[in-house]
């Protein structure tokens, strides 16, 4: 028996919640007989990272890939491990870092499945470098209406890119051959700057960040004035051996979170005054100027999963978050849409600016090159709906596009804009699943099956 | 599906050519709701309602309802489903008769009328309503109710005391679906200065049908079970509901 159950699913940011039969198959084999033995929508689903409803299918059956967990040992010639999509990258981390690799891209939190990673097409602090996760996917296999496919860049390529920034809807991942990157230390190190404008952030960003494997800024929105876009930016580089203090253990595997947020925060703890509070401390907090300082891979990639469930600090409302990318030839999008959220008093915790490079052929995979911006706001703030619909037609204008794992509230319209290989996605998508039996809350709000 | 707001992109509004429900309508159609059902009595009425709502972008159906015939609810509720293609994120109900007190004191098939549209009818759609929303996983459903519900009064009381028995039916509905993430809103208008009441005296914190519309779709996006508009009325009621009777008979409106 395939263990299920009733239950209500929502994303991180905890905002449209909706019910469904969970189900939690062990295999393949028990994958397809789910897809067989039902007649309703049908999406995967990980870990529940995904700020909105890409993994909850309202009145369907929700395939939990949690007990996708079969792996591999890593080649020790090539670094690829073989991964069960309900493998996290937690704990693949717990044992590929003692053994000297760490991931070629992670997100801001260990706690998301493969699975989850290849259906947003994740990226990370090295984007312009390594780019985005499916770029070192060697390959993988798909359970979907119409058979189980095994897809690499040069077998069935057309489904590979189809499901890789896919959110799920081609079908379930069963296992992928993830390219490892191999590691001296589990150290990294890192030059931090302060920067009391945005324009000068920038440059720097633009003129330096080559220099570094990983790059990110922090920017605080909610100041106005010349003192908008205020940040600190953190890049840095893999510690060599040669690099650290000796008597620190060279290859150490993350922890365990040290707190846990144990109910859902009152309704309002988070408000335009607190988050303003948070933002001023935290950017004098920070350095100057410092160079060279060891950190380790934790603090620097996952500084919030020392905090489980921090998402119940929003309060019941929840929250969402709002990541956009635009062309270099579009970059004062950046400090506009900075100014059309403080100036509308849309509360906005630390932004995450960041540039990309060349996005890969994912048909639907968010990262592109130009500038990314990603920010957290509360849902309590009604006003806050309207201005981001300002906000969404000026990246569509723009030539950018809003990232679907984080999306909660776009209007499906935008969507052949942002995304100009929607039509081709959605004959791929056609061809594994004739009868659109694959649909989630996000690809029925969005329309993204058509 | 409904968004992080909480703002739904389907609606069936049962008595659809209620002036506060189209008001609220033509907010939600400015809005994410781009595919709306509008269930009315009389469809030559409903249509225009319909094209308000058709210019701003939304495709509307419009079906006919029977208020004073309850054994056609669940029918209603089907063929509402039907024609928004399955799915709905929203459902308001909102179908009432008021009238002037003089008609009904004296008269009872009248009275029994309006008690069978203003409560029975909306007990029996809901009734009809609750296995389809359970099974859909998600869904909002808002009921049109009236301040006047919270303690009837000589000027008004047949109306009010029909409102009663919908809001205290809903109250109990609400809790039977609550497990099963379903979202339900009793709606509390004060004095609207709409068609509906015409040529009647106006109690204090009264609104016009946009501004109560306005009051609604925001409490349609917040957790609050019951929604009053203006939203003080909340707190006058507190006060008024707890008067001696002796009292109460002598408010003004």
């Amino acid at each position: 028996m395939i263990p299920s159950s009733d239950a209500t699913l929502a994303g991180w940011g905890n905002t449209a919640p909706s019910r469904a039969t969970l189900k939690r198959p062990r295999s393949a084999s028990e994958v397809a007989e789910i897809i067989s033995g039902s007649s309703n929508h049908l999406i995967a689903r990980g870990l529940g990272r995904s700020y909105g409803d890409p993994a909850q299918s309202a009145g369907g059956t929700v395939i939990d890939n949690r007990g996708l967990v079969q792996r591999s040992t890593i080649d020790p010639e090539t670094g690829v491990i073989s991964l069960g999509a309900g493998v996290s990258l937690d704990e693949l981390l717990r044992e590929s870092i003692p053994a000297g690799y760490f991931v070629p891209v992670t997100p801001g939190t260990r706690q998301v499945t493969v699975g989850g990673a290849i259906a947003a097409d994740i990226h990370g602090k090295n984007h312009h470098v390594d780019g985005s996760f499916m770029n070192h996917i060697e390959s993988m296999s798909v359970v979907t209406p119409t058979g189980t496919f095994t897809t690499s860049p040069t077998q069935d390529a057309e489904l590979f890119w189809a499901t890789a920034g896919g959110m799920g809807l081609t079908g379930v991942v069963i296992e992928a051959k993830l390219r490892l990157m191999p590691i001296e230390t589990s150290y990294v190190l890192v030059d931090t700057e302060r920067f009391d404008n945005l324009d000068a952030l920038m440059e720097e960003m633009v003129t330096g960040d080559h220099r570094y494997r990983y790059s990110v800024a922090w920017v605080d929105c909610m100041t106005k004035g010349a003192r908008l876009g205020r940040g600190v930016l953190t890049r840095g580089d893999h510690a060599t051996a040669d690099q650290i203090d000796l008597t620190k253990p060279r290859l150490e595997a993350p922890g365990a979170p040290k707190l846990s947020i144990p109910f859902t925060a009152p309704k309002g703890l988070l408000n335009k005054f607190s988050i303003a509070a948070f933002n001023e401390a935290w950017f004098r907090k920070a350095p100057k100027r410092k160079d060279a300082e060891v950190q380790s891979l934790s603090t620097f990639f996952h500084p919030l999963d020392g905090v489980s469930m921090w998402n119940r600090l929003h309060g019941p409302r929840g929250f969402l978050q709002y990541q956009f990318v635009v062309p270099d030839s579009a970059s004062e999008l950046v400090p506009q849409a900075m100014e059309l959220l403080s100036s509308r008093s849309v509360p906005s915790f630390l932004a995450v600016l960041k540039r990309f490079g060349a996005g890969n052929a994912g048909l639907m995979s968010f990262p592109t090159a130009g500038w990314t911006l990603a920010l957290d706001i509360p849902v309590g703030a009604s006003h806050a709906s309207s201005v981001l619909d300002e906000l969404d037609g000026m990246v569509a204008n723009a030539g950018g596009r809003i990232y679907l794992a984080k999306d909660s509230r776009l209007s499906p319209h935008l969507i052949p804009d942002m995304y100009p290989e929607l039509t081709q996605f959605q004959a791929i998508c056609d061809r594994v699943d004739p009868n659109h039996r694959f649909a989630s809350d996000l690809s029925r709000r969005l329309n993204l099956r058509g | 599906m409904r968004d992080a707001f909480g703002q739904p992109q389907s609606a069936l509004v049962l008595g659809g050519t209620s002036e506060i429900a189209l008001n609220v309508m033509t907010k939600l159609a400015m809005a994410r709701c781009k595919n709306i059902v509008l269930a009315v009595r009389n469809t030559t009425a409903g249509e225009e309602a319909a094209d308000t709502l058709r210019a701003l972008g939304a495709t509307v159906s419009v079906i006919s309802m029977e208020g004073t015939r309850p054994e056609t609810a669940a029918g209603t509720v089907e063929a509402g489903f039907d024609a928004a293609g399955g799915h709905v994120d929203l459902v308001i109900i909102a179908a009432a008769i008021l009238g002037e007190q003089d008609d009904f004191d004296d008269d009872p098939a009248a009275t029994a009328e309006l008690f069978t549209v203003n409560t029975t009818w909306p007990a029996a759609a809901m009734a009809a309503l609750r296995p389809r929303l359970l099974a859909q996983g998600s869904g909002h459903v808002a009921v049109f109710s009236s301040v006047a519900a919270v303690r009837p009064r000589r000027s008004l009381y047949t109306y009010s005391s029909s409102k009663s028995g919908l809001d205290a039916f809903t109250t109990g509905w609400a809790e039977s679906v609550r497990s099963a993430g379903i979202k339900v809103q009793i709606i509390r208008p004060g004095f609207v200065h709409s068609k509906m009441t015409k040529g009647k005296s106006a109690p204090p914190f009264t609104t016009d049908a946009d501004q109560a519309a306005a009051n609604i779709v925001a409490g349609l996006s917040s957790n609050k079970l019951i929604i009053w508009s203006p939203p003080v009325l909340q707190w006058v009621f507190l006060l008024l509901r707890h008067l001696p009777q002796a009292l109460w008979r002598k408010m003004p409106g």
